[in-house]
C-alpha cells in the first residue's frame, strides 16, 4: 500500500514541470551529422505555422544544402547579433531580441554550440533554457556524442572526442525527443554525395569516423538512449520510489580516472533510475598536493552537471570517512576506482567492507595516477627540502648533544634527538620525520655509543636503545604529522563556523535593511579577503546598488530574475569581474551579492559563501515581513478611520439637505408665498440639488478609492441603462435635444447598473453645463467583439488641446475661469467607476466645421451564457 | 388635527427630528393625518394602534433594523409602505423591498416626489382594496386581463406568452417597484431568481412592442440596481 502511493514532493515537481509557463521543448535528436535533423526541425516548423502558430527561426545552420534552405520559406528568421571577438566580428545567436519578440515557437539549431565569450552564457543551451523559462517553446537538434554521460563512450569508439556536450538533464526534461534516424548505408550514400556538412574536427577524422561500425554503434547508441528516456517517461507516473539502500555514490579520484569514474556512475544511476553522489575525501595527501586536488574539484562540478549532489569530505582514513558518510547518507552502493595493487596494502574496498558490512562495493580498475614531470619535480622539491631540514637537525642535535654530553648522561641526549624528529615531522610531515629518526639513530651511535665514531657496538645493550629509539620516533613523527593536519582541518572549520556565528548574531538585530547591508558588508569583505557588494530590489522590482563595492547591474539583474549564480568563475556571464550569487530566502530571491575576490575562492569557500547569502536572504525576507507588518496595521488603522469619517460624513451632510430641501420644495409649492418668493425658493431648490450631487460625487469618489466599493456586476442593457440616465435628468434636458444611436437587439454587457448609471448621468450633466441651451446631445452604443462602446457627444465649443487627458484627474476643469458650476470631480469619478470594471474612458474634441466634444467609455465584454429555450419554463 | 375624520392616516417612523417635521407639514398640508414615531419599537405600536392607510418610514432607524420592521409589520397588515433612504444603499431598497415594501424615495427629496409617491401608494391601496384593475390604457396601448389582448393604435400586438406573463404581473402592481427577484419569482419560477438577464432581453422586447421610444420609456422604467415599475 505505502509503495503505491506517490510521493507530494514528486507530484509537486512534475506538477511545476508541466505548468503552462514554462515553455515546451522538443529534440531531433539524431545518431550523427547529416542524418537530417535540421530538415526535420523545419518540417514540423511549418506544420505548425501552417496551424497559425507564431514561429521564429532563432538560428538555423543550412550548411548551404538547398532543400534545407528551402524549407525556410516563409518562416520569420531572427537576425543574428553581431560581437566583437579577438578583433573578428563574429555572429551568434541574438538571445535578447528572440525573449523581446517572444515567439511562441523558435528554432534554435545546435543545442551543444558554444558561444562566443562575451556573450551572456558559455553555452547555447543555457539561451534554450532562458528561452523556456519565458514560455517560449523551442524547437532544436543533438547528436548522440555531444551527449554528456555518452561524449566519453563516443570518443572511445570512435576516436573523435568532442568537447562541446550538453548535459543529460537537459535532455531528459525535454518535452518531446524526435529521434531522426536514417540507416548506416543510405547516409554513406549521402556523405558519397557530398550531401553531409562536417564540422573541421570530424573532417580530419572523417575516414576513421564514418566507418560503418561506427556508424551501427552510434546509431544503437542513439536508439538506446531515446529507448531510456521513453522508458522514464512511461515510468514517470506512477513516480517510481527508490529504496533508500539504492542510493549510489562515487568516490571521486584525481587524474583522468575520476573522470570515467563520474561518467561511469551517472550512466549507472540513469539504469537505476536514482539520485547519486559524488565525493571527495580530502586526505593530508590529496591537500597537500594542489594540482590533484584542483582536479578533484574539477570531477566533481563535472558530476554535479551529470545531476549529481557533490560533498566534500575530510578525514585521514578514506576508508572510514567514506563508510560514515555512506551511512549517514543511507546510500546502498559506493562507487571506487582500484589502482593495482601495490605489495602488501589492502584495497580501499576490503577496508570499506571491514566499516560498512552492509554496504555494496562495486569496484572498477583503474591506472595508476601518473604523475607529470612538473608534478615530480614540485613533489621532488618539497621532498628535497625536507631531506635537507631532516640532514640539518640531525646535525644540529648531534653538535649540541656533544656539549651537553660532557655534562649530561646518555639518555638526555637521546631526549634531544626526539625532540629534532618531532619538530621536523610536524613542520615537513612523515617522510622527513622518517629520515629526521634513522639519521638520529645512526649519529647517536656513531658519535656516542663506545666505541664512538665507528658504528660498531660493543654493549649489546644499546641494540635494543636503538630499537626502541627508531620506534618512538617513527611514532612520534607519524602522530605529529597527524596531528598537524587535523589541528589545520578544524582550524578553517572553527572559522567557518565562528564567521557564520558572529553574522547569523550579528543580523539577527537587524530591523531595518540598511543594517542587514551594512552588517553584511562588514562580516564578509574581511573574511574573503576582497571587496564584496550587494544590489536590492527596489519597491518596483529593480535592482538598486545597495552597498559596497559598485555592481554590474545587468549581470545582478541577470542573477535576481534567474535566481542562479553568474559572472567570474561560472559559465553564466563569465566576462563579469565579480562572482554574483542570488541572496535567496524561502519565500522568493531577497537580493544579489557580489564577490570580488583577490584570489581564487575553493568550494568548500564557495559553499561558505552561499551559506552566508543564504543567511543574509534570510535575514532581508525577515525585515521585509516586518515592514509589511507594520504597513498593514497602519493602513488597517487608517481604513478605519476613513470609514469613520465617511459614514460621519455622509449621515451628518446628508440629514441637512434634506431637511434644506424639503422645506425650500415645501415653500415653492406654497400657495402662501408671493411669486417673487417662490421664485427664490425655486433657485434655492436647484442649488440644494447640486449641493448634493456634489456631496454624492465626492462620497463615492472617496468609496472607490478607498477600496470599499464592491462592484455588484450584472448583465445589464445598455439601453436601460441610458434610458434610466436620461430620466434622471429629464428637467434639465429640457433644453437639450438627444439623440440616441443604439442598435436594437444590442447585446447584454456585464456592469453594476448603479455606477454605469453615474458615470452616464455625470457625462451628459457634463454636457449639459458646458454647452449653450439648444445644443443636441448624442448618445451611441456599439458592440464590438469582445467590447461595448458607450459613447457621449456634443456640438459644443469642444475640449481645450491637449487637456483631453488631464480632464479625468481631480479637480480640474476645462475653462480656467468660468461661472460653470462643479469641481471637475464628475469626469475623475467617471473614470474611477469604468477602470474599477476593467474598462477605459477617454476624451476627444471634434474639430472642423461642426465642433464638440465626444467621451467614450469602453467596457470588457463577453458573451452572454447560452439562454435556454425561455418561451417554455418550468411552471 | 386640522384634518377631517375621514382623511386618510399616515404612520411616520422617522429619528430626524427635522426631516420628521417637514415631511408631517407637508403630508397635513395635503390633507392626511399624521402620527410620528422616532424609533422602530415605538413605529410597530402605531402601525399596529392606528390602523394607518400609509406609512413612510426610514431605514436606519436607531433602535433597530429598518427591513425586519417591515416583516412585522407585513405580518399583520397589508398597508402600503414607504421607504425613505439614502443614496448608495441599492441592496437596502432591494431587501426592503423585497421584504414588503412598496416603494422608496432617495433623500434629499422634494415636496412633489414625495406626495407624487403618497398619492400613488393611496390610489393603489384604493384599488386593491376595489379588486384590482381588469383592463387599462398605455399611451396607444390598451390592455385587457380579462380577454387576454392587447392592442396598440387599434392594431391586436403580438406577445409571447413569458412577455404576456411579465406585462401582466407588472399591470397588477402598477405603481410599485417590483424588484428583479420578485419579477423572477413571479414570472418564471422559483429555479430562475437568479437569471436577471432573462428579465433585461424580456423588458427589452416588451419595451420595443410597447414604448413610442424603448429607450425613453413612458411606462416600462428602469429603477437602476433594484427593478421595474410600470407608470400608468
Amino acid at each position: 500500500m505505502q509503495a503505491s502511493r506517490p510521493d507530494p514532493d514528486q507530484l509537486l515537481a512534475q506538477l511545476r514541470a508541466e505548468t503552462p509557463d514554462r515553455g515546451r521543448l522538443k529534440i531531433f535528436f539524431g545518431a550523427n551529422a547529416g542524418v537530417g535533423k535540421t530538415f526535420a526541425m523545419l518540417q514540423q516548423a511549418q506544420r505548425q505555422r501552417a496551424d497559425g502558430v507564431d514561429v521564429l527561426v532563432g538560428l538555423v545552420e543550412t550548411h548551404g544544402r538547398v532543400e534545407t534552405a528551402a524549407l525556410l520559406d516563409g518562416l520569420a528568421v531572427l537576425p543574428r547579433a553581431t560581437l566583437q571577438w579577438r578583433g573578428h566580428a563574429v555572429t551568434e545567436f541574438d538571445l535578447d531580441t528572440a525573449l523581446a519578440r517572444a515567439p511562441q515557437l523558435i528554432l534554435v539549431d545546435e543545442l551543444a554550440h558554444s558561444n562566443v565569450p562575451g556573450s551572456r552564457h558559455a553555452r547555447r543551451w543555457q539561451d534554450v533554457e532562458e528561452l523556456l523559462a519565458a514560455g517560449i517553446d523551442v524547437y532544436t537538434t543533438i547528436n548522440v556524442q555531444h551527449l554528456e554521460s555518452l561524449n566519453d563512450v563516443v570518443g572511445s569508439l570512435t576516436g573523435v572526442r568532442v568537447r562541446e556536450t550538453v548535459p543529460d538533464h537537459v535532455f531528459d526534461a525535454a518535452t518531446e525527443v524526435a529521434l531522426v534516424d536514417l540507416p548506416p548505408d543510405e547516409l554513406l550514400q549521402r556523405l558519397r554525395e557530398g550531401k553531409v556538412y562536417l564540422a573541421d574536427a570530424a573532417e580530419r577524422a572523417r575516414e576513421h569516423f564514418f566507418r560503418k561500425g561506427n556508424l551501427i554503434a552510434l546509431r544503437e547508441l542513439a536508439l538506446r538512449r531515446t529507448a531510456d528516456r521513453v522508458d522514464a517517461d512511461l515510468r514517470r507516473t506512477p513516480a517510481v520510489g527508490v529504496a533508500p539502500g539504492e542510493t549510489l555514490a562515487v568516490a571521486v579520484l584525481p587524474g583522468p580516472a575520476g573522470e570515467l569514474l563520474v561518467r561511469h556512475a551517472a550512466r549507472l544511476a540513469a539504469r537505476l533510475k536514482t539520485d547519486w553522489f559524488a565525493v571527495v575525501v580530502e586526505t593530508p595527501a590529496l591537500l597537500r598536493d594542489a594540482t590533484q586536488h584542483a582536479s578533484a574539484q574539477q570531477h566533481l562540478h563535472l558530476a554535479s552537471t551529470l545531476g549529481a549532489e557533490t560533498a566534500l569530505l575530510s578525514g585521514m582514513d578514506s576508508a572510514q570517512t567514506l563508510a560514515l558518510w555512506c551511512a549517514d547518507r543511507g546510500v546502498g552502493i559506493l562507487l571506487l576506482g582500484q589502482p593495482p595493487r601495490r605489495g602488501w596494502q589492502r584495497s580501499l574496498a576490503s577496508r570499506i567492507a571491514q566499516h560498512a558490512p552492509q554496504l555494496a562495493v562495486q569496484t572498477i580498475a583503474i591506472d595508476p595516477p601518473a604523475a607529470t614531470p612538473w608534478q615530480l619535480q614540485r613533489q621532488l622539491r618539497r621532498r628535497w627540502t625536507g631531506v635537507a631540514w631532516a640532514l640539518g637537525a640531525a646535525v644540529v642535535s648531534t653538535l649540541l648533544a656533544q656539549q651537553l654530553s660532557r655534562v649530561f648522561d646518555l639518555a638526555n641526549v637521546i631526549m634531544l634527538y626526539l625532540l629534532a624528529v618531532l619538530l621536523v615531522s610536524v613542520r615537513f610531515g612523515r617522510l622527513a620525520g622518517g629520515l629526521a629518526s634513522l639519521l638520529s639513530v645512526a649519529a647517536f651511535d656513531y658519535f656516542f655509543v663506545p666505541p664512538t665514531l665507528s658504528f660498531t657496538v660493543a654493549d649489546t645493550q644499546y641494540l635494543l636503545t636503538f630499537a626502541v629509539m627508531l620506534t618512538v620516533a617513527l611514532t612520534l613523527s607519524q602522530l605529529s604529522a597527524r596531528l598537524r593536519f587535523q589541528a589545520d582541518a578544524a582550524t578553517g572549520r572553527e572559522r567557518r563556523t565562528a564567521a557564520l556565528y558572529a553574522l547569523a548574531r550579528a543580523l539577527a538585530g537587524a530591523l531595518m535593511r540598511e543594517q542587514v547591508t551594512e552588517i553584511a558588508l562588514a562580516h564578509l569583505a574581511p573574511r574573503f579577503n576582497g571587496q564584496v557588494g550587494l544590489a536590492l530590489p527596489t519597491l518596483d522590482e529593480q535592482l538598486q546598488q545597495g552597498g559596497g563595492m559598485a555592481l554590474d547591474l545587468a549581470v545582478a539583474d541577470w542573477v535576481y530574475r534567474h535566481g542562479a549564480e553568474a559572472g567570474h568563475g561560472t559559465d553564466t556571464l563569465p566576462a563579469a569581474q565579480a562572482f554574483y550569487l542570488p541572496l535567496t530566502a524561502p519565500m522568493r530571491v531577497r537580493g544579489v551579492l557580489a564577490l570580488q575576490p583577490r584570489g581564487e575562492i575553493d568550494t568548500e569557500e564557495q559553499r561558505f559563501l552561499q551559506t552566508c547569502a543564504a543567511q543574509i536572504g534570510l535575514a532581508l525576507e525577515r525585515v521585509h515581513f516586518v515592514e509589511v507588518a507594520q504597513n498593514a496595521l497602519v493602513s488597517m488603522e487608517g481604513e478605519r478611520l476613513r470609514n469613520h469619517l465617511l459614514a460621519a460624513i455622509s449621515h451628518d451632510l446628508r440629514t441637512p439637505i434634506t431637511v434644506l430641501l424639503g422645506l425650500a420644495s415645501t415653500l415653492t409649492e406654497s400657495p402662501y408665498a408671493a411669486p417673487p418668493a417662490r421664485a427664490i425658493a425655486q433657485q434655492l431648490t436647484g442649488e440644494i440639488r447640486r449641493m448634493s450631487d456634489l456631496v454624492n460625487n465626492l462620497l463615492d469618489m472617496a468609496r472607490l478609492q478607498a477600496g470599499e466599493v464592491q462592484l455588484r456586476m450584472d448583465w445589464q442593457s445598455v439601453e436601460e441603462l441610458v434610458g434610466a440616465s436620461l430620466r434622471a435628468l429629464e428637467l434639465r434636458l429640457e433644453q437639450h435635444p438627444v439623440a440616441l444611436e443604439i442598435p436594437a437587439g444590442l447585446p447584454l454587457v456585464e456592469c453594476d447598473a448603479v455606477l454605469m448609471e453615474r458615470v452616464l448621468v455625470n457625462l451628459i450633466d457634463n454636457a449639459i453645463k458646458y454647452t449653450p441651451f439648444g445644443t443636441p446631445i448624442t448618445l451611441r452604443a456599439q458592440a464590438l467583439p469582445a467590447q461595448m462602446l458607450i459613447e457621449v457627444a456634443d456640438t459644443g465649443p469642444g475640449l481645450p488641446a491637449g487637456q483631453e487627458d488631464a480632464l479625468f484627474q481631480k479637480f480640474v476643469r476645462g475653462q480656467v475661469e468660468s461661472n460653470t458650476s462643479g469641481v471637475g470631480l464628475g469626469l475623475a469619478l467617471c473614470r474611477a467607476i469604468v477602470e474599477a470594471h476593467g474598462g477605459t474612458i477617454s476624451a476627444r474634441s471634434t474639430a472642423g466645421a461642426v465642433t464638440g466634444a465626444t467621451f467614450r467609455i469602453v467596457l470588457p465584454r463577453r458573451e452572454l451564457p447560452p439562454l435556454p429555450d425561455l418561451e417554455s419554463p418550468l411552471q | 388635527m386640522t384634518a377631517p375624520h375621514n382623511a386618510p392616516t399616515l404612520v411616520l417612523i422617522e429619528d430626524e427630528p427635522q426631516i420628521a417635521r417637514f415631511v408631517a407639514m407637508t403630508a397635513e398640508a395635503a390633507g392626511l393625518q399624521c402620527w410620528h414615531a422616532a424609533t422602530a419599537r415605538q413605529g410597530l405600536v402605531e402601525a399596529g394602534t392606528r390602523q394607518p392607510d400609509l406609512i413612510i418610514m426610514d431605514l436606519g432607524l436607531p433602535d433597530g433594523d429598518g427591513v425586519a420592521l417591515i416583516g412585522e409589520i407585513r405580518g399583520f397588515s397589508a398597508v402600503p409602505i414607504l421607504v425613505l433612504s439614502a443614496r448608495s444603499q441599492e441592496a437596502d431598497k432591494v431587501n426592503a423591498l423585497d421584504a414588503g415594501a412598496d416603494d422608496y424615495l432617495t433623500k434629499p427629496f422634494g415636496t412633489n416626489e414625495l406626495m407624487a409617491r403618497v398619492r400613488v401608494l393611496l390610489r393603489r391601496h384604493a384599488r386593491d382594496s376595489q379588486g384590482g384593475i381588469a383592463a387599462l390604457a398605455l399611451g396607444d396601448v390598451s390592455v385587457d386581463l380579462v380577454a387576454r389582448s392587447v392592442t396598440r393604435a387599434g392594431q391586436p400586438v403580438h406577445l409571447t406568452p413569458t412577455e404576456y406573463r411579465l406585462l401582466a404581473t407588472l399591470i397588477r402592481h402598477a405603481g410599485k417597484v417590483l424588484t428583479h427577484r420578485q419579477l423572477l419569482l413571479e414570472v418564471w419560477g422559483p429555479a430562475y431568481v437568479e437569471h436577471s438577464h432573462y428579465l433585461r432581453i424580456y423588458m427589452g422586447h416588451l419595451r420595443q412592442k410597447l414604448e413610442a421610444d424603448p429607450a425613453r420609456p413612458a411606462h416600462l422604467l428602469t429603477e437602476s440596481g433594484v427593478g421595474y415599475r410600470l407608470v400608468i
